[in-house]
């Protein structure tokens, strides 16, 4: 009995200094990582999106909060004038999360381009997704209103053959974006409204 | 004290090194030493968790119970390596991306746990520590060694720069899986030569 209660508190004790010693740490390079993912992840992202515009996106961006969840809006420039955001969104793949960068031109409510950012889909099937242009390349052009579901649920577009799922998880993540740009279109136009100087 | 301090540490850079003599963690030495960048990060990340599960353990060596002793190693060994993860991710971000999965694998390394079961857990701290940083230098010596072969082959590259003339034709085959198995037996069946004189 005495050896199981030693057992049961040497573990327990051992967990919580774990813990506390991973939320210290966690809490330590949380901004740091930040940075970082802005640096190496989102940039590239935003580039390809954004590839001529007369400003730096990272440098003009702002916050809305959404419910609970803060979004950052990256704003592009067209001879000065703001004319298109980028944020980014998610939606669920073959194993976890795929991050999707989506640019919208706000005066003509249409998408300008999609980018995958962060994604830990099959290699050479679900990662196409990032690699090959040529599947993000359909969200290009589409309005609001467009159903950009897969085709198999009724929507308007093609899969990657060996990687529907991956494809479904893009295709919600621009869904979701589709929804997020029309709820909260009146404050991004004041926001980016600010920023034309 | 120092004399066996020596003889602990030495013993990891030839007589016991890691992937070659004790044939140890072979998961991360096959797959990330495409390139020597590569091997050394994974190298410096192991040698880190490798030292500090060494002197955790050996200091609860007399507190943690016999029976579930390997559950509080893997506690140990799992908190330093996600400390690794994080603090790789806010500091040397690209390189945490082209590691990815395996950072968090060196959890389960054979060398991590069984250099805590094996040596740690019967010895002091100033041992185990010794025994920690000479397995851990002699591990990453071996995945930087592996990943120079590999690189120079198969990319024609050492750390990024060119190594050989322009007329070099990459040797692809070095950088893929298969190369990998060939290249360690190759530098295994060196050793074994040089080790039997």
């Amino acid at each position: 009995m005495r050896e199981m209660i030693n057992m049961v508190i040497v573990l327990t004790v051992l967990s919580a200094f774990s813990g506390g010693l991973l939320a210290a740490v966690k809490t330590g390079t949380k901004e740091q990582i930040e940075q970082q993912v802005l640096k190496f992840q989102k940039a590239p992202a935003i580039k390809q999106i954004l590839s001529d515009v007369s400003n730096d996106p990272l440098q003009d961006r702002f916050k809305i909060m959404d419910n609970d969840q803060e979004l950052t809006f990256f704003v592009g420039k067209h001879d000065g004038k703001p004319d298109s955001v980028i944020f980014e969104t998610s939606g669920k793949g073959f194993s976890g999360d795929i991050g999707l960068m989506v640019g919208i031109n706000i005066d003509s409510d249409e998408i300008i381009g999609v980018c995958v950012t962060t994604h830990s889909e099959t290699p050479g099937l679900g990662s196409r997704a990032k690699d090959d242009p040529k599947f993000v390349s359909q969200f290009a052009g589409m309005k609001m209103d467009k159903n950009l579901d897969i085709k198999k649920n009724g929507g308007e577009i093609d899969i990657m053959s060996g990687a529907t799922i991956t494809s479904a998880g893009v295709s919600l993540a621009a869904k979701k974006a589709q929804e997020i740009y029309t709820r909260l279109k009146p404050e991004i136009e004041k926001q980016t409204a600010q920023m034309a100087n | 004290m120092a004399q066996s301090m020596v003889k602990e540490f030495t013993k990891g850079l030839w007589a016991e090194i890691p992937p070659f003599r004790l044939v140890l963690g072979l998961c991360p030495v096959l797959a990330v030493t495409k390139s020597v960048e590569n091997g050394i990060g994974m190298g410096i990340a192991t040698t880190f968790v490798l030292v500090c599960s060494n002197l955790l353990v050996s200091l609860l060596r007399s507190v943690i119970p016999a029976k579930v002793r390997i559950a509080a190693y893997i506690i140990i060994i799992a908190t330093f390596v996600t400390v690794v993860e994080l603090v790789m991710q806010a500091y040397t971000y690209p390189l945490f991306l082209k590691l990815g999965i395996f950072i968090p694998l060196i959890v389960v390394n054979c060398i991590v746990l069984g250099r805590a079961e094996a040596f740690a857990s019967k010895n002091s701290p100033v041992l185990s520590i010794a025994d920690g940083l000479g397995m851990g230098i002699g591990f990453t010596l071996s995945l930087g060694a592996l990943g120079a072969v590999r690189e120079s082959l198969g990319n024609g590259t050492i750390l990024g720069s060119p190594v050989f003339g322009p007329e070099f034709q990459p040797f692809t085959f070095m950088v893929e899986a298969p190369g990998a198995f060939v290249c360690l037996g190759l530098m295994l069946c060196l050793m074994n030569l040089i080790g039997k004189k």
